[in-house]
């Protein structure tokens, strides 16, 4: 008895968190197909929102913005992250832990501080705001999470695969390429995409150095909302979901997050 | 298949000695075994063979080449470490072809040498197997496989047996003898366990401290320990201090030893000892004799341990026979210690 009303107490928690997460994001998706603007049922299935999101340029721009600046990010953030970090675990050198440990502060201080900091410095130095100095301000951002993700696989595995490597011949560019990078490839995918998530999320350090008339998606959201909702942002909401979701279904498959199966 | 040479080798990590002025030659074709406590230095003496720690002072020759400036990848090494250190993303082909394929070999001739190895050490047909899907004792193989595809001068094992468990690491030490002999490679092995380096060495050194205790094949260093320390390392031993007098020791109590030698000290091998009742005539050639009282009776079947306490002092000495009169003597007992003269050796403390 008692264990069976624990399972049922369990299954219940259970279903109760996944209602909560999915819930909104079910009825989002949901009305972005409704033809009424005003979320008025009964339910009628159009695709006028996406026609639309097609036709609005602001919206549009800043989403390829936002993709140009994440995938960006990715690339710069995730091979300065894992060189670093191969840096930090690989060699011994003065400062080491000094260094190691300052990566962490970027990912506790506020988001709003960050920005606010970079804004200043972006203005002092002449790097001005733009594109280009989201760009920048994202991969700063970024490279703390790649290094922590790619050093914790580099500690776990520790130096004895390079050093059998070695033992075999290989000499250390070999080494690295068809052992190191293989070993931590599945680190280096789940480094890259929190490098793209924490790019194409990030909404308070884009808004702060983007110039007038340019912005990101997020920062375009936010903006439209304001000026009053519309269910184009419900159509580009439904678009991103499920393209992330299935990039995450995907990469989950290929690396088995999920553990040894 | 090489000689190797150490000479003079010291090694420090601040103010630790991690050798100090180590010499050792290892014949070619030779199973040496590197005997020590944790800490004494005989892994890192492993890893200044293998290239990874270099030598404060002292040269490392193979074949009468200095190598101390060669770096790993050219000295022409086979290793198996530890946690045997498989590559994770190539199967077991991959991982036994991987020192093939940095040397550009041959794709036909690859597949030849590794189908050889995997007959080698009795793992046909697992080639297409990831390492993680292998036991622990496969994994072993396939480590030993990839070092040794490549013909190495050098073979060199670090605790090869550590991670299996007791009945697979017996059996794994006659296959890793079987292979070391077929494939004929100078084999230097480092270990702490002292059956294992028994069982599977040409010849053993014992390492305390950075330095060489004691080198030479087993039987000799542990029937002839030359310190208390080898005594006691490898295997048990019973140790007497006393007055050196010719051909003899007198104990604190007035006991006499015959014992050849110097040493005021000497160690007995519990296996060597005989134990009898008070009144029992000992054989003759047996001539060291100690009275005693047996403190604690260890029955095991096939044998029987005692430890037995003698002399004014109560020292405590233990013994170890086979059983062979099928009868147990309890604690509390009255014996006679006997053992001979021969097997008294002396040792320096």
């Amino acid at each position: 008895m008692a264990t069976s009303l624990a399972h049922w107490l369990t299954r219940t928690y259970l279903a109760v968190i996944l209602l909560f997460l999915y819930l909104p994001i079910a009825v989002m998706i949901l009305m972005a197909f409704n033809a009424s603007p005003l979320y008025e049922f009964p339910f009628e299935f159009d695709l006028i929102w996406f026609k639309a999101l097609l036709k609005n340029e602001k919206l549009m721009t800043a989403g390829f913005n936002s993709i140009g600046i994440a995938l960006a990010n990715t690339v710069v953030a995730t091979v300065l992250g894992t060189l670093g970090s191969l840096g930090l675990n690989r060699y011994e050198f003065r400062g080491r832990q000094l260094l190691e440990i300052l990566l962490l502060p970027p990912i506790t201080i506020p988001w709003l501080i960050i920005g606010t900091s970079m804004l200043i410095f972006f203005f002092w130095t002449g790097i001005g705001r733009g594109l280009h100095s989201i760009l920048l301000g994202h991969v700063a951002l970024s490279i703390p999470y790649v290094m922590i993700v790619v050093g914790s696989r580099l500690k776990t595995h520790g130096a004895s695969l390079e050093e059998a490597a070695a033992t075999l011949g290989a000499n250390p560019w070999q080494a690295f390429w068809r052992v190191t990078l293989p070993a931590l490839s599945p680190s280096i995918v789940a480094a890259a995409l929190f490098a793209f998530a924490v790019s194409f999320d990030q909404f308070v350090i884009s808004y702060f150095l983007a110039p007038p008339g340019t912005s990101t998606l997020p920062v375009e959201i936010y903006t439209s909302i304001r000026k009053g909702f519309t269910p184009e942002i419900n159509a580009i909401s439904t678009v991103i979901i499920l393209v992330s979701m299935g990039l995450m279904l995907l990469v989950a498959r290929q690396y088995r997050f999920g553990g040894e199966r | 298949m090489s000689r190797v040479d150490v000479a003079e080798v010291s090694k420090r990590y601040g103010s630790v000695k991690a050798l100090d002025r180590v010499s050792l030659y290892f014949l070619d074709g030779e199973f040496f075994g590197l005997l020590g406590p944790s800490g004494s230095g005989k892994t890192t003496l492993l890893r200044a063979i293998a290239g990874f720690v270099e030598p404060d002072e002292g040269a490392i020759s193979f074949d009468g080449e200095r190598v101390e400036s060669v770096p790993v990848h050219r000295r022409a090494i086979g290793m198996v470490f530890q946690n045997y250190a498989l590559f994770p993303n190539l199967d077991v082909e991959g991982n036994i072809a991987f020192g093939l394929a940095v040397r550009g070999t041959s794709l036909a001739e690859r597949q030849v040498r590794v189908e050889e190895m995997l007959r080698l050490v009795r793992l046909t047909g697992l080639g297409a197997r990831k390492p993680r899907e292998l036991s622990g004792g496969q994994q072993q193989r396939v480590a030993l496989a990839r070092a040794l595809v490549t013909r190495p001068k050098v073979l060199l094992l670090d605790e090869p047996l550590g991670a299996l468990d007791r009945r697979l690491r017996q059996e794994m030490q006659v296959e890793l003898k079987e292979i070391q002999r077929k494939s004929g490679v100078t084999t230097i092995f480092v270990t702490h366990d002292q059956e294992e380096a028994l069982t599977l060495s040409d010849r053993i050194a014992i390492i305390d401290q950075g330095r060489v205790v004691q080198v030479g094949a087993p039987v000799d260093v542990y029937e002839r320990p030359s310190t208390v320390f080898a005594a006691q390392f490898l295997g048990d031993a019973n140790i007497f201090r006393g007055q050196r007098s010719a051909d003899a020791l007198l104990l604190d109590d007035g006991a006499r030893l015959t014992a050849p030698g110097t040493s005021s000290t000497v160690i007995v091998r519990p296996e060597k000892m005989l134990v009898f009742k008070r009144g029992e005539i000992p054989p003759a050639d047996l001539s060291n004799l100690l009275p005693g009282r047996i403190l604690q009776s260890i029955y095991s079947g096939a044998s029987i341990a005692y430890r037995i306490a003698t002399g004014p002092r109560d020292q405590i000495i233990l013994t170890f026979a086979q059983n062979r009169q099928g009868e147990l003597l309890h604690p509390g007992s009255e014996v006679t210690v006997a053992w001979s003269p021969a097997h008294t050796v002396s040792v320096a403390t």
